[in-house]
């Protein structure tokens, strides 16, 4: 039993003009405390709005139904007392893009310390800024960049800042929303590495979000691949990056071609075709227009995740069991 | 498929900076792409590869070195760039922004045509209209008419990214530069993107160059990689050797932090690429490279040389060229060729 | 090699459609008219202020139906000195014994027209200067900016009473007149306007493709500034009219002709409000109020239609 999250069931409809659009569309996961876990998706798959509900930080258009739990306490029924105390220590979330996320005229150190003086006021000044210079050194930057302002780092330090302001009360849980993608390949390497040391330093957890499936291999211990608002893959992370079952994970696995596989040369791997609109999603399996294996049963009905094995499930009709 | 078409000769852009600075943003940039070639340049944000394309399209000036088409350097003035422009096109990077939001599709497709009169002059007697299907229909967009009066806002990311290479293709070009083709587009689109470029060079004879930091994709349809280092291209060669053999540390460090790379050990290099007012002395990459940090560089005694003596350009012969002082000393014999 | 160019990877293509590109362009141009009519719809104050202006815009139009042009005449007025309203005189009479109601109506086309005349004198200097300007870095952008600011720090009014002395009493002169003092605020909005513009990558495109500067001006920065100017065209209307009737009642107006700040020009003359004659005074007044909170309501409701757009780039 997953000890730190558990999502049961979770859908999430917007409320537009043209509608209702869901979002996300029964979603089950599952986190316990040390692992990570890759949750991957393209734009518009819901994987960014599933990850907003664990802190009941989705848009006010938007209605969840379904469980999540964290530490088996519903996040979408709590009050907001204990949704406060969830959100200041219990999860915390990093995104991509933090040259906007940070306030560019205070240094870096006020704002690192800002969630450790407004959870706990009474914490001496002394004691704030030992635990900042241990917070920079966590995330690899010296302790004495505390007095830098953001236009000062580059953007891997910027992203660096803003994970050790996620740390800054101790989370349980991390969340981290694509926090390498506007990265060089060098630099996303270290900051793979910061967060992957800190998971198995301080024993916190970890839910991942990219459009990149070579990255989460690397890092996670299982990944979820979502596809127009559902799961359609789930499974230790070398199962579902080597040896996909569901043609989608497959095609995304091997978008991101491994240097020096002859297979990949000359031969880029794609699909055709957009993915889905939420608002407009076609009849049955929501892959099936872009499906190389797609047979005219994938249309009738939306396939259920089915069991392959421990751990490992996949919702594609075309996959014998 | 043979002959020259396009090439940089010891390219050399400087920035001044607000602090009044001066920051070589090229220093001595060797590259060329023949006709019906896909050319690779890899590097990291600050490598100076998104200058280098400027500079081959006209878009920037060099301050000293050559552009030459053919063998003749580019001129400077506007009415020598134009008949350039219709041999050589570009693809800019995001094409949320490269197209003008205004303008409908067709308006853009059509945009090129109308600058170099060819519209209603067009070499097959072609109309505007079927000359803007073609270019739709090459860039894999069909049926063509379908798309003539959307708006940018309208189409997806990939669409986008397609309306902009048949911009290009409406000219005929027989070079497309491609700035970061496929960053901005979801995981799914991109090997559609790719393959179309490989379509249009197999069917058109279209010459690529790709300017991108993904190794992946060089991999995926490059017969050519150049890997860029601080304004300097520090190794060079066909696809193959570069990617599956790499000589230079840099090169080694880069491909060993591709995730899910096999068979290297990860080499995460400490820091960023340097200031570009800054470039240090001697090898260029000698402060962060681990080949001299692990005292490899030291054991082949070249250490001294890494420190002090200035890399050579590295010329763009055909083969494996690196411009690295290790290397040189473990192949003494090596000239590139 | 492949030698047909552009036709290699054609395959078999459908004819043209059968609308042509121009007719379905235009049939898109009518649907993106309706759009923004259903968001500016949705827009009360908007909508409101469209129902004032149109209501006075009417007046104007017909006016020698309303009243008879005879009403403006001092030798033809038929009414005592500063009569109260009465069932004859709805607005009373003025000094020289005129229907007020008569001068207001003819009096709305002078300041409309004043309005409207002065306000394309302004957008166009100051979208030129403002996109010179902007545009064109350099020397000569920086000569123009500084003009700019050269006409922003002089004192307006004390500038345009010199002006229209200078000039003399004249419509055509008062036209003139606003309309050269009111144009470095707009011209300062769109020099910044086209200096973001100018940084988008379609104008790189465009560069690639092998565009010149005319080209990216006129094709490129010009049709994306037209919404702004469109919006601002209508808060500057409001401030023409103003002022307008700030130099009416200053007496720097057309002596010939009537419009509503030469109305409240001769009330304050004859004393109107030490003899409690409102009737003369507060017409015109709530007329000059109303049409410019008309044309600021829909200028702001206009720039709500327009900036998600603007955002949207």
């Amino acid at each position: 039993m997953p000890d730190l999250l558990t999502m049961r069931d979770v859908s999430v409809t917007y409320r537009t003009e043209g509608g209702d659009v869901p979002a996300v569309r029964g979603v089950d996961l599952a986190l316990s405390r040390g692992e990570i876990v890759g949750l991957a998706g393209e734009s518009g798959c819901g994987k960014s709005t599933l990850a907003s509900t664990i802190l009941r930080l989705q848009p006010p258009s938007a209605t969840v139904t379904g469980q999540v739990l964290f530490e088996g306490e519903d996040v979408l029924t709590m009050s907001w007392g204990d949704l406060r105390a969830l959100r200041w220590a219990g999860a915390s979330m990093v995104f991509q893009g933090a040259l906007h996320s940070l306030n560019p005229v205070r240094r870096i150190g006020d704002q690192i310390a800002e969630p450790i003086r407004v959870h706990s006021p009474e914490t001496p000044d002394r004691e704030v800024e030992a635990r900042v210079g241990e917070l920079l050194e966590q995330v690899g930057l010296p302790p004495t960049r505390a007095r830098a302002y953001p236009h000062q780092l580059s953007g891997g330090q910027r992203q660096r800042v803003m994970i050790a302001m996620a740390l800054a009360c101790r989370p349980r849980l991390i969340v981290a929303d694509e926090p390498t993608t506007a990265l060089d390949v060098m630099v996303q390497a270290q900051v793979l590495d910061v967060l992957s040391a800190l998971v198995h330093e301080l024993g916190v957890g970890m839910l991942m979000i990219s459009h990149d499936l070579s990255v989460l291999a690397d890092l996670c211990d299982r990944i979820v691949v979502m596809y127009g608002g559902r799961v359609v893959e789930t499974g230790p992370a070398e199962g579902v990056f080597g040896g996909a079952l569901h043609p989608y994970a497959g095609a995304l696995s091997a978008a991101f071609p491994r240097v020096g596989d002859p297979r990949a040369r000359f031969a880029p791997s794609g699909l055709p075709g957009d993915p889905p609109d939420p608002a407009q999603l076609p009849p049955g399996c929501a892959f099936a227009p872009r499906c190389p294996r797609a047979i005219e049963e994938c249309t009738r009905a939306v396939p259920e995740l089915r069991s392959f094995g421990a751990d490992r499930s996949a919702a594609c009709i075309r996959v014998a069991s | 498929m043979t002959g020259l078409l396009l090439q940089a000769r010891g390219v050399r852009v400087d920035f001044v900076t607000r602090g009044g600075e001066v920051a070589r943003a090229l220093d001595g940039a060797d590259l060329r792409v023949g006709a019906g070639e896909v050319v690779a340049l890899v590097g990291e944000s600050g490598s100076g590869k998104t200058t280098l394309a400027r500079v081959l399209v006209g878009l920037q000036q060099p301050d000293s070195g050559d552009v030459l088409l053919d063998g003749t350097p580019l001129g400077r003035r506007p009415r020598d760039l134009k008949p350039f422009r219709r041999r050589v096109q570009m693809v800019l990077q995001d094409p949320a922004g490269a197209l003008n939001p205004r303008q409908t599709v067709y308006d853009s497709v059509a945009e090129g045509l109308r600058l170099h009169g060819l519209s209603t002059r067009d070499p097959d007697g072609r109309s505007e209209e079927r000359q803007v299907a073609d270019a739709l229909a090459s860039a894999g967009l069909r049926p063509p008419e379908r798309l003539f009066l959307r708006y940018p806002h309208e189409l997806s990311g990939g669409q986008r990214q397609r309306v902009l290479i048949a911009g290009a293709l409406a000219l005929r070009p027989e070079l497309l530069i491609a700035d970061e083709p496929v960053s901005s587009l979801d995981a799914s689109i991109r090997g559609e993107i790719l393959a179309l470029l490989l379509k249009l060079r197999s069917d058109l004879g279209l010459g690529v160059l790709v300017v991108t930091h993904d190794l992946g994709l060089a991999w995926n349809i490059a017969d050519r990689t150049a890997v860029m280092y601080l304004g300097r291209i520090v190794e060079a060669g066909p696809t193959e050797d570069v990617l599956a053999d790499p000589q230079h540390p840099y090169t080694r460090a880069l491909l060993s932090v591709v995730p899910e790379m096999e068979g290297l050990e990860a080499v995460v290099l400490e820091g960023e690429i340097p200031d570009p007012t800054r470039i240090p002395a001697g090898c260029r990459f000698h402060p962060r490279c681990p080949a001299l940090a692990s005292g490899e560089a030291a054991e082949a005694g070249v250490d001294d040389d890494c420190r002090r003596t200035p890399l050579a350009v590295l010329p763009d012969h055909r083969g494996h060229n690196v411009a690295c002082h290790l290397v040189a000393a473990r192949i003494p014999a090596r000239d590139g060729q | 090699m492949s030698a047909a160019g552009g036709d290699g990877g054609g395959g078999a293509l459908r004819p043209p459609a059968t609308l042509s590109a121009r007719q379905l362009a235009r049939r898109r141009r009518r649907d993106a008219l309706g759009r923004n009519w259903r968001i500016f719809r949705g827009n009360r104050s908007g909508l409101l202020g469209l129902a004032i202006l149109a209501s006075f815009v009417l007046v104007a139009i017909a006016a020698p139906l309303l009243a008879s042009p005879e009403g403006l005449d001092v030798t033809k007025a038929t009414g005592g000195v500063l009569e109260p309203p009465s069932s004859e005189y709805w607005l009373g009479t003025d000094d020289q014994g005129r229907s007020v109601l008569t001068l207001l109506i003819w009096g709305a086309r002078i300041s409309l027209f004043v309005g409207l005349a002065a306000t394309l004198i302004s957008m166009v200097i100051g979208t030129l200067v403002g996109l010179t300007s902007g545009y064109f870095g350099g020397w000569a952008g920086g000569a123009l900016f500084r003009v700019t600011e050269w006409f922003l720090a002089i004192p307006f009014l004390p500038f345009a009473i010199v002006l229209a002395t200078v000039l003399g009493r004249s419509l055509l002169n008062i036209i003139i007149v606003i309309g050269v003092t009111s144009w470095p605020s707009t011209a300062l909005l769109i020099r910044s306007q086209t200096l973001s513009i100018k940084e988008r990558p379609y104008l790189e495109r465009a560069r690639v493709l092998g565009a010149g500067r005319w080209h990216q001006m006129s094709r490129h920065v010009l049709p994306n500034l037209m919404p702004m100017v469109f919006a601002n065209t209508t808060l500057t209307v409001a401030i023409a009219i103003l002022t307008e009737t700030t130099l009416s009642f200053l007496g720097l107006g057309d002596p010939t002709r009537v419009s509503w700040g030469s109305m409240l020009d001769d009330a304050f003359a004859v004393g109107a409000i030490t003899t409690g004659a409102w009737w003369f005074i507060v017409p015109p007044g709530v007329c000059v109020v109303l049409v410019v909170l008309a044309f600021t309501l829909i200028g702001q409701a206009l720039e709500e239609v327009l900036n998600p757009r603007l955002k949207d780039r």
